[in-house]
């Protein structure tokens, strides 16, 4: 199948599914508004009961040890360097050195021009490389340059491609160009699964952040990613678990499986664990494995190791007993 | 007319706020019985802090420590001195709280509040003249310049005397901190009192929140988990003499695993003993909490 296939095959897809001939802005703004609205109220008392969940002595071991293996570890400041890439690298490679069985990272998140460098440092491991394209975080550029940006970390290696929603055509309304910017970077991406951030700190509301993932998914999105990181608020739990709704009837209506990242503002274990709880009751224990469940972070992984000492040697720890290679504290 | 008793259910001071223990325990506090035999009058309920308020407490004087440690040795010593101004203020509050906390006298409470008061000053003269009597250039024979300098430690848990409440509290307390490190303090267990007045003081002086961190409750509860914490660099053992269930010999091997410094408690052999806080104290406990840091610093031609 060429490349140019896919981009109509997810229209003809997607115009089969909404029932329509020709797939047209006016089609998609008529089906993603009469998605059910999200009750506000409710879907924040969901998320604060879930918070509440107490999870102890093994369940919390195991917990921390899957959000281990759930963080895409994250590197994304203009001050990058080659080093600190490879510093990242051997992190996610050895989160903890005093401790050979903590899980390695799922991923590495780097912009384009780094993606060489963490592909040669995570050489022969299945930790992922995967680079932020098109035009990130702000994705304002025209289409010709974000496909080029992805083409460009696909072929340095990437294995994964996060990409940027333009938010001001969603937010206009122009729902089927950004519909058509989600395809063909899908299609530019190739091999390489796509992650697309809708940066829901700029949706303003819960029904958008519902129209947005579903935009997404019908476009082709591998995974729906909350946020770049850059802008605050980033990742909170009641956007995620609207998120993992969006994700879990998505199957239900197709029988294809969509992953969800949270990222940014996710800092200690506790967060985490809540987050996993919220995955749990929600989507369901088929999306409990970090092919479809990740966490955008870089802070959170010393939080994480910090209590995984504190579970195997009955006291609290320090950072100092943490190896500093990471080489962003920004989030 | 009579009227209503105002009933106080004192919290926990962490991180320059004023908690409920995260356990949401109180435990009453009664005063020292005038004689023996008598129906003891209560005072106040005190928060009845848990292992999770002392790791919220470490956390919050982590996260401080920095701050304090690097402004400047003058600035701590206002900032330290205008705590001993506020504590003026509340001289006649901390007359009452040590009256009734340690069943003294008033005109002995009175001069245990001033004698409080001027330990306070007296430690907050330390702060810029500390680091030239603890440290200095050393004479050496090679082509070096070698300078010596105390650092703290880091983060102090204090176990406080179980006596004196106020004087004892301070005593330990003001030369911890005058040296750059943070405290998470235990208070007496059964005279906490004045340690609230105090943290009400603390929160309405300049002390930046985190600085000083002031727990009620069981130390014996607590302390083990401060011991062996790995960052806590400091364990002031002073508090247990008569605290119920404080064995400080297993607190001071368990903080040995991660060379926190110790000071023991006063007496000789197993037995802790309170010391007499009145006479002047002398630089041990300023020094106790330092590290000195000595640089050698090539001199050529």
């Amino acid at each position: 199948m060429s490349r140019t296939d896919l981009a109509a095959q997810t229209s003809a897809s997607a115009r089969d599914l909404l029932g329509v001939s020709r797939l047209t802005n006016a089609a998609l703004t008529r089906w993603l508004h009469a998605l059910p609205g999200v009750d506000q109220v409710g879907c924040e008392a969901r998320a604060g009961a879930l918070s509440t969940r107490s999870v102890k002595a093994d369940s919390k071991r195991a917990a921390i040890d899957l959000a281990i293996s759930m963080i895409d570890l994250t590197t994304l400041e203009g001050a990058d360097t080659h080093n600190r890439v490879r510093g990242l690298a051997a992190k996610a490679l050895r989160p903890d050195p005093t401790d050979p069985s903590t899980p390695r990272t799922a991923a590495v998140c780097v912009y384009g021009d780094m993606v060489a460098t963490a592909k040669e440092a995570l050489q022969g491991s299945d930790v992922k490389v995967a680079a932020v394209a098109t035009a990130f975080p702000s994705g304002r550029a025209s289409l010709a340059v974000k496909l080029v940006d992805t083409q460009d970390a696909v072929a340095a290696g990437a294995d994964e491609i996060d990409m940027v929603i333009d938010r001001g055509a969603f937010l206009s309304g122009r729902y089927l160009d950004v519909f058509h910017q989600v395809a063909r970077v899908k299609e530019a991406a190739g091999p390489a699964r796509l992650k697309v951030i809708m940066e829901t700190g700029e949706l303003a509301t819960y029904d958008n952040v519902r129209r947005a993932s579903w935009l997404c998914l019908l476009a082709g999105a591998d995974f729906i990613k909350t946020s770049t990181g850059k802008i605050s608020p980033a990742a909170t739990l009641p956007v995620t678990l609207v998120m993992l709704e969006a994700v879990r009837d998505w199957r239900d209506l197709t029988g294809t499986m969509a992953g969800v990242k949270p990222a940014g503002g996710i800092r200690t274990s506790k967060d985490a664990i809540r987050y996993l709880v919220a995955v749990q009751e929600t989507a369901g224990a088929d999306w409990l494995d970090n092919h479809w469940f990740r966490f955008g972070a870089s802070s959170l992984l010393g939080d994480l190791l910090l209590q995984r000492q504190r579970l195997r040697d009955g006291v609290y720890s320090s950072v100092t007993y943490i190896a500093d290679d990471s080489p962003s504290t920004a989030y | 007319m009579s009227r209503i008793d105002v009933r106080k259910t004192y919290k926990l001071y962490v991180g320059g706020k004023f908690p409920r223990s995260e356990s949401g325990r109180t435990y009453p506090v009664y005063a020292a019985p005038a004689r023996s035999g008598a129906t003891p009058r209560l005072l106040a309920n005190a928060a009845a802090a848990s292992r999770k308020d002392a790791r919220e407490a470490v956390v919050a004087a982590r996260a401080a420590q920095p701050g304090w440690a690097g402004a400047t040795a003058y600035n701590r010593g206002q900032v330290l001195y205008r705590v001993a101004e506020v504590m003026e203020g509340r001289r006649e509050q901390f007359v009452a709280d040590v009256r009734a906390a340690e069943g003294v006298s008033a005109a002995r409470a009175e001069a245990l509040v001033s004698a409080a008061i001027d330990r306070w000053v007296w430690y907050a003269g330390w702060s810029d003249k500390f680091t030239q009597v603890a440290g200095g250039v050393n004479p050496v024979a090679g082509p070096f310049f070698d300078v010596s300098v105390p650092e703290p430690v880091g983060v102090v848990a204090i176990l406080a005397p179980q006596a004196s409440s106020l004087l004892g509290l301070v005593s330990v307390l003001a030369p911890t901190i005058v040296t750059g490190n943070t405290a998470v303090v235990l208070t007496s267990a059964t005279r906490p009192l004045p340690a609230v007045t105090l943290a009400e003081c603390l929160a309405t002086s300049d002390v930046p929140g985190g600085v000083v961190n002031i727990l009620t409750g069981d130390p014996a509860e607590m302390a083990p988990w401060l011991a062996s914490h790995r960052d806590v660099g400091g364990l002031d053992l002073t508090g247990a003499a008569d605290a119920a269930g404080v064995d400080w010999g297993a607190l001071e091997a368990s903080a040995a695993d991660t060379l926190t410094r110790v000071l023991r408690p006063g007496g000789t052999g197993a037995e802790a003993v309170e010391p007499d806080w009145l006479p002047e104290p002398g630089l041990g406990r300023m020094m106790r909490f330092v590290d000195v840091k000595t640089v050698w610093h090539p001199k050529g031609r």
